[in-house]
């Protein structure tokens, strides 16, 4: 039977292990428009004409990593608050305009952007565009609306953490990974902040981060790009630039020199598993070609089917039921990679982690083959074309890469980038980063266990 | 957005698609007549020589086929004692199929470049392959070879058993699972939708490969098989491929009759576990896809908890009082039971206020019915929702074409759609939502205690 609330328990594990690459796309793609408004406002619009609908999106360069210390969960307190209504527009009118054309909305809050769509008939975009618009500047917080929605998204919390023992842990591995840059806090912030959050500190954020002159507009489907052009400097034009920002500079991390381990057990653990993070190199901040590299290592490593640990530990050793690597490549500041593993039937957890550290030792030893490589090549350029079968898909691609320091021209030619990725390099990166002596162990336990 | 969390670990979202699934299951909406014509989803009925059909939408865009296709039988064909085995076959035809054991397929798959998968409802298997044209040829080849000669070699086959037991022992202390198993079995008794599709650790245990090939045999036939095509291929083409993946199979099956049944109502299950939030879920009566008064019904849904923003239930229970992230109701339309289904996970210790602001919720629309605005907002979202939630990727017009043929609805169907859904009166809504919200529903308490429970 279809079982409702599991949707949200399935989202919150997914947010775990997951390791999608959202990199950038290939040559074959329809052509981009970009533009800057005069008050600051990047424009893309991604032309997909085979059904009347469009995906409009509204990116600001902020996320949970620009938060002040002890105010964790702003930005995605925020991002709930920007559904409130405004001067011109009452509470859930925007909301109920989506509704009322059959539109599809939502917002998401990350570490390093905060994005707001709708997904409706092209007849609707100016609309959307008008509220989207409204919503930047016009935003009205009262304590009455505040209370309520800081419930919900304490709700929202137990959900997806508290409710979840891997989500839990997750957050813990984080926090120890990073031990001076903010993406230690998880995104939607400690619960003994969030229940201190107030109407003060939302004014305060909106003031600071919600302006042209920080966000990036993304329009794709089924529109002319000259129209949406028009359009945007019509709607979004109008707003004056703000104060001008300053540049997005976070706390570093330190050298870090020792192997640390973080345990969690629970009763609701009834299968072990285990997990290892390093701190590498995003696409921004990464020396040329070393984040692509990256890319193509987590794929030959731990990437699917054919990688090495899947062959090795499910298929070869049958010790693992699941097991694999993955890389987040696209963030403002370093980022993290990592591998995991469960095992399976009488296999323990030491013997998982054991036969995935020798897969690294492999590699950092003997490297990678030129086959394993061209294969991973095949992979990614083959993915971008799939991905070009998904609008909004696309549009998240833009989003993301726009909101965390790389250019449409990085997104263009990434494709030819990871073309030159030799395996050298794979295991040049592999040596480099996947230091066991700086890394850090997540066990999830059984309860029994102890 | 469980896709935005799929592709950024970090993210964190305004509301997760709580009822998706439940919405998933329930009809197709259709497109407003205005955007018909530019639309352009010109559906072609393509008949092989050996008679299977399909549905095809031809679109040239992007250099890909997306192929999905459904055999009617799913995990409800699974004998006593094999619970599982349809669940476990669906994760092996990848794994091996006719000269080529699983590694060798697997290569083959991944030179190939194409995408394959197959999964188990309890009414269908599915399959689905997403590929890039050029490589058109050698795709349906593998995909001809795991339709009709799937291995089940001994090693892939305890393999693949080793990982589903894995996740079967994780359910087992999974309180949500846990709790969610219970209701099953209340609301359905004996009947098989009250069996977890991945089996039970034993019946698992117990499946040999012959088991597989039987069950294949009993399902994989042309007469309970539909299929929908979008992308890079035209009818002729189609024909030939139709005839080369499908041809061979039986025509028909042989599938164990199923009953229909209807959940127990009037119940409450209560799975006690100390958790700082509770999952309340409440089922009421449901109706069948072809009943008169399903429209009335959908949209009557739709104000009560239908996935927008703007649900009664969102505004009572979210919005005003913020007892929970997410509140939704779905109707179910199974090939053997129906459903209304109401869910929500909130506040361990504000759940007894959520449970009876829910059900307050539910009996005044009961009582009232809808107003006029209500009327008219819905019928506008549900006619002008039908291009963007089944019409924005191939794979989501691929899954509405298999899904109209599943329900049996004519290949015209989304042009009278609008018809359908503009008829409907605040009278007939009112009528529905009396005969369905009036019934006292089975009730799903996963969490402490409540002080009072009805």
């Amino acid at each position: 039977m279809n079982l409702i609330p599991g949707a949200v328990r399935r989202a919150a594990i997914a947010a775990v292990f997951m390791t999608v690459p959202v990199t950038a796309f290939s040559e074959q793609a329809p052509s981009v428009d970009y533009f800057s408004l005069d008050n600051g406002l990047e424009v893309v619009v991604i032309p997909d004409r085979r059904a009347p609908v469009v995906t409009h999106m509204l990116w600001y360069k902020v996320g949970s990593a620009d938060e002040d210390p002890g105010k964790s969960g702003i930005a995605h307190f925020f991002e709930h608050l920007m559904f409130k209504g405004t001067t011109n527009h009452a509470p859930g009118e925007f909301s109920a305009r989506v509704a009322e054309v059959g539109g599809r909305e939502n917002a998401f809050t990350s570490y390093d952007y905060t994005a707001y769509y709708q997904q409706v008939a092209p007849t609707e975009l100016r609309t959307m565009m008008e509220f989207e618009a409204d919503r930047m500047v016009n935003l009205v917080l009262t304590d009455e609306v505040i209370g309520p929605e800081r419930d919900v998204i304490i709700e929202e919390r137990n959900s997806r953490v508290e409710n979840d023992p891997s989500s839990l842990l997750s957050e813990e591995v984080s926090a120890t990974l990073y031990q001076n840059h903010p993406y230690r806090i998880p995104v939607i912030g400690w619960m003994h902040e969030i229940e201190q959050l107030n109407r003060e500190d939302a004014i305060d954020f909106y003031k600071r981060y919600y302006a042209p002159n920080n966000a990036v507009l993304v329009v794709a489907g089924d529109v002319d790009p000259g129209e949406v052009r028009e359009m945007a400097t019509e709607i979004y034009g109008k707003i004056p630039r703000g104060p001008k920002l300053e540049e997005r500079v976070r706390p570093t991390e330190p050298e870090q020199n020792t192997k640390r381990t973080v345990q969690l057990t629970d009763d609701r653990v009834a299968v072990p598993s285990f997990s290892k993070r390093w701190v590498v190199p995003s696409y921004r901040t990464a020396e040329p070609g070393e984040a692509e590299a990256l890319d193509i290592l987590s794929e030959v490593l731990g990437g699917g089917l054919r990688s090495r640990i899947y062959q090795e530990l499910i298929v070869k050793q049958g010790i693992a039921s699941s097991a694999g690597a993955f890389y987040q490549g696209v963030s403002l500041d370093d980022t993290s990679f990592g591998v995991y593993g469960s095992p399976r039937g009488e296999a323990t957890l030491e013997q998982v982690e054991k036969a995935i550290d020798a897969e690294i030792a492999k590699i950092v030893d003997e490297g990678v083959t030129q086959d394993e490589v061209e294969k991973a090549k095949k992979r990614y350029l083959r993915s971008m074309i799939f991905a070009r079968d998904d609008q909004s898909g696309m549009a998240r691609i833009y989003g993301s890469a726009l909101t965390t320091g790389s250019t449409v021209e990085d997104v263009a030619k990434w494709t030819d980038r990871i073309r030159e990725v030799t395996p050298e390099a794979v295991q040049k990166v592999a040596k480099k980063y996947l230091d066991d002596r700086r890394s850090v162990a997540g066990y999830l336990l059984p309860e029994e266990a102890n | 957005m469980a896709s935005i969390m799929m592709k950024n670990r970090q993210g964190t979202s305004r509301l997760t698609q709580l009822c998706a699934t439940v919405l998933l299951a329930v009809a197709f909406v259709t497109m407003p007549a205005v955007l018909a014509a530019r639309a352009g989803v010109d559906i072609q009925e393509v008949k092989s020589d050996s008679g299977v059909t399909a549905w095809l939408v031809e679109d040239y865009t992007v250099p890909i086929i997306t192929v999905r296709f459904a055999f009617k039988g799913g995990t409800t064909q699974d004998p006593a004692g094999k619970e599982g085995i349809a669940n476990l076959m669906t994760g092996l035809f990848d794994e091996g199929a006719g000269d080529l054991d699983s590694d060798a397929f697997q290569q083959r798959l991944d030179e190939v470049g194409a995408e394959m998968s197959f999964s188990a409802t309890r009414d269908a298997i599915y399959g689905q392959m997403r590929m890039l044209a050029e490589e058109r040829d050698n795709a349906f080849d593998l995909l001809r070879l795991a339709v009709n000669s799937p291995r089940f070699d001994q090693q892939p086959v305890d393999r693949i058993r080793a990982q589903l037991n894995t996740q079967i022992q994780r359910a087992l202390r999974d309180p949500n699972e846990q709790g969610m198993e219970k209701f099953a079995k209340a609301l359905y008794g004996d009947h098989p939708y009250a069996r977890r599709s991945d089996g039970r650790l034993e019946s698992l245990g117990s499946v040999t490969p012959d088991d597989l090939h039987a069950l294949h045999k009993r399902i994989f036939a042309r007469s309970n098989l539909h299929v929908a095509v979008v992308g890079a291929i035209d009818a002729e083409t189609l024909k030939k491929e139709l005839d080369r993946v499908f041809g061979p199979l039986p025509q028909d099956p042989d599938l164990v009759p199923i009953e229909r049944t209807q959940p127990k109502l009037g119940q409450v299950v209560h799975h006690p576990y100390n958790l700082p939030q509770a999952t309340l879920q409440l089922v009421y009566p449901g109706l069948e896809r072809e009943d008169p008064e399903f429209f009335a019904a959908y949209i009557m849904n739709h104000v009560l908890g239908g996935g927008t923003f703007s649900s009664r239930l969102f505004n009572e229970v979210r919005e005003k009082r913020g007892l929970a992230y997410g509140v939704g109701s779905g109707l179910q339309t199974s090939d053997y039971s129906d459903a209304l289904v109401i869910g929500t996970s909130t506040r361990a210790d504000r759940a007894e206020e959520a449970l009876a602001v829910m059900r307050e919720t539910i009996s005044k629309l009961a009582e009232e019915g809808i107003t006029e605005d209500e009327l008219t907002t819905s019928k506008t979202y549900l006619i002008g929702a039908y291009p963007i939630n089944n019409l924005d990727s191939s794979s989501a017009v691929a899954s509405t074409l298999l899904e109209l043929q599943r329900d049996n609805l004519g290949i015209d169907y989304i042009d009278r759609r609008v018809g359908y859904i503009e008829a409907v009166t605040k009278e007939q809504v009112k009528a529905a939502a009396q005969r369905l919200l009036k019934s006292e529903p089975a009730i799903l308490i996963i969490g402490p205690e409540l002080k009072k429970e009805e």
